[in-house]
C-alpha cells in the first residue's frame, strides 16, 4: 500500500506532467542544476511535512476554514524552509529570489492536501507528499540538465564541455543560447509529456 | 508620470507574469480552454491584483520593514518583521479575495455571476502573491508605483490567458500526435508565445 503511494507519483500520476501542478514556481529556477536541485528539496519538505501536520489535525479543522488553515500551515514551513536557505546557502536563496515565498501557492502542495492528505492517516500522507515531491524534482532536475548543459556548457558549475572546443578558442562548438531564456523550459517540458505519452499510452488526452 | 507610463508598459510586456516569471501557470492552463472562461478569470485577476497589491504595500511599509513601526513608538526602531512578510501577505490576499467574492456577491450579482467561480481559485494563484512579493524585492517608492505595477502585470496576464485561450480554441482543429495532444502541445505553444514575447525586451525604457 505505501509502497504504490510512493511510486505513482513518481511517473504515472507525476504532478507536473500529468496532473499539472505546480508549474508555477516550478520554471523559473530550472536554468542551472543547483538552484533546481535547491528548489526541489525545499518542495518535498514542505510538501511531506504540511500534508503530515495537516493530517495530524484534519478532524479539528472546521471545513468552512480549511484553506487558510493550511495556508498558514504551510506558509510556516515555507519560512522555516526560507530562513534555513538564506543562514546556509544565501548564494542559492538570492537565485531563487522570490521563487522559494511561492513555495506557497505552490498548486502541489495545496493539491495534495486536499486530495490526499484530509483524508488519510498521516504517515501515509508524510509518504504522498514527500513522492509528489520526488516527482516534482525528478522532472525540475531533467529540465534543469538539459538547459545546462546545453546553455552553458557547465554542470553544476562545472566545465563539462572543453574549452577549446568553443569557436573563440578556435574550436566549432558554440553554446545555445536559446536554452537560457525562458521559453525553452515550457517547450523542454512539453517535450517531456511527449516522450511519456508515447511510453504509456493510457495517459493519451483524446 | 513618465516613470509611472514605464513601469506599466514593462510590467505588461517585458516583464510579463507569465511569459518571464511563469507566474499563475496552473490555472493558465486549466482555464484557458475557452475565450470566455478566460476572460472571466483575467479580469479577476486584474481586479485582485489591483486590490491586494496597495494593501501588502501599505502593511510592508509600515509594519514590516526594519523600523517601519517606529510611528507608533520609537522604542520599535530597530525592529525588523520583514521575515513574517510571506505569511502576512497570503493572509491578506486569502481574506481579501474571500471579502472581495462577498461584496461582488451582495452588490453586483451581475458580475458575481461571471467572476464569482474564479474568485476562490485566485487566493491560490502565484500571480497575486508573486505581484507581492515583486513589489517587495523590487522596493518601489510609492503606493502610485506599487498600483501602477499591479494594473499592468494584471493587464499582462489578462492578454496571456485570452491570447492562449484562443489559439486553443483554434488548435481544436488541428491534426497533432496522439500523444502531443493537449497538455504537451499547449506547454509548446506557451513556449513559442514566450519567444514572441522576448521580441519586447530589446525596448528600453
Amino acid at each position: 500500500m505505501n509502497k504504490k503511494i510512493f511510486t505513482e507519483p513518481l511517473f504515472k500520476g507525476n504532478p507536473i506532467t500529468v496532473l499539472v501542478l505546480g508549474i508555477c514556481s516550478a520554471l523559473a529556477v530550472t536554468t542551472k542544476l543547483e538552484p533546481a536541485i535547491v528548489m526541489a528539496i525545499s518542495v518535498t519538505i514542505v510538501t511531506g511535512f504540511s500534508s503530515f501536520i495537516i493530517s495530524l489535525i484534519r478532524n479539528t479543522i472546521p471545513n468552512r476554514i480549511r484553506i487558510i488553515v493550511q495556508l498558514v500551515v504551510v506558509a510556516m514551513l515555507v519560512i522555516l524552509v526560507d530562513q534555513i536557505l538564506k543562514a546556509y546557502s544565501y548564494e542559492v536563496s538570492k537565485q531563487l529570489s522570490v521563487f522559494v515565498g511561492l513555495i506557497i501557492t505552490n498548486c502541489i502542495i495545496m493539491g495534495r492536501i486536499e486530495a490526499f492528505a484530509l483524508g488519510n492517516k498521516p504517515f501515509p500522507s508524510l509518504i504522498d507528499g514527500l513522492a509528489n515531491g520526488f516527482g516534482y524534482g525528478i522532472i525540475l532536475v531533467v529540465v534543469a540538465f538539459v538547459r545546462e548543459f546545453f546553455g552553458s556548457g557547465t554542470l553544476l558549475g562545472i566545465q563539462i564541455i572543453p574549452l577549446n572546443w568553443y569557436l573563440k578558442n578556435g574550436g566549432f562548438y558554440e553554446n545555445n543560447g536559446l536554452m537560457i531564456l525562458p521559453p525553452m523550459a515550457l517547450i523542454l517540458i512539453g517535450l517531456i509529456i511527449w516522450v511519456q505519452r508515447s511510453i504509456s499510452k493510457d495517459l493519451i488526452e483524446k | 508620470m513618465q516613470e509611472l507610463v514605464n513601469i506599466f508598459v514593462k510590467s505588461i510586456f517585458m516583464e510579463n507574469m507569465v511569459f518571464a516569471y511563469f507566474l499563475g501557470m496552473c490555472s493558465f492552463l486549466a482555464v484557458s480552454k475557452s475565450v470566455k472562461t478566460a476572460t472571466g478569470l483575467g479580469i479577476a485577476v486584474i481586479f485582485v491584483l489591483v486590490i491586494t497589491l496597495p494593501v501588502n504595500y501599505l502593511i510592508y511599509k509600515y509594519v514590516l520593514l526594519p523600523g517601519a513601526l517606529s510611528w507608533l513608538s520609537p522604542q520599535f526602531a530597530d525592529l525588523d518583521l520583514s521575515f513574517l512578510s510571506f505569511i502576512i501577505f497570503i493572509a491578506v490576499v486569502a481574506s481579501i479575495t474571500q471579502l472581495v467574492e462577498m461584496v461582488v456577491e451582495k452588490f453586483t450579482p451581475a458580475l458575481y455571476s461571471s467572476l464569482g467561480i474564479f474568485l476562490p481559485l485566485i487566493a491560490v494563484n502565484c500571480a497575486i502573491l508573486g505581484g507581492s512579493l515583486f513589489m517587495q524585492e523590487r522596493g518601489y517608492e510609492t503606493l502610485g508605483q506599487a498600483t501602477t505595477f499591479a494594473l499592468g502585470s494584471g493587464v499582462g496576464w489578462f492578454l496571456a490567458i485570452v491570447s492562449l485561450a484562443a489559439i486553443r480554441e483554434k488548435l481544436k482543429y488541428s491534426n497533432i500526435p496522439a500523444p502531443l495532444r493537449g497538455l504537451g502541445i499547449t506547454f509548446i505553444v506557451v513556449g513559442l508565445m514566450g519567444i514572441a514575447f522576448m521580441s519586447f525586451m530589446g525596448i528600453k525604457l
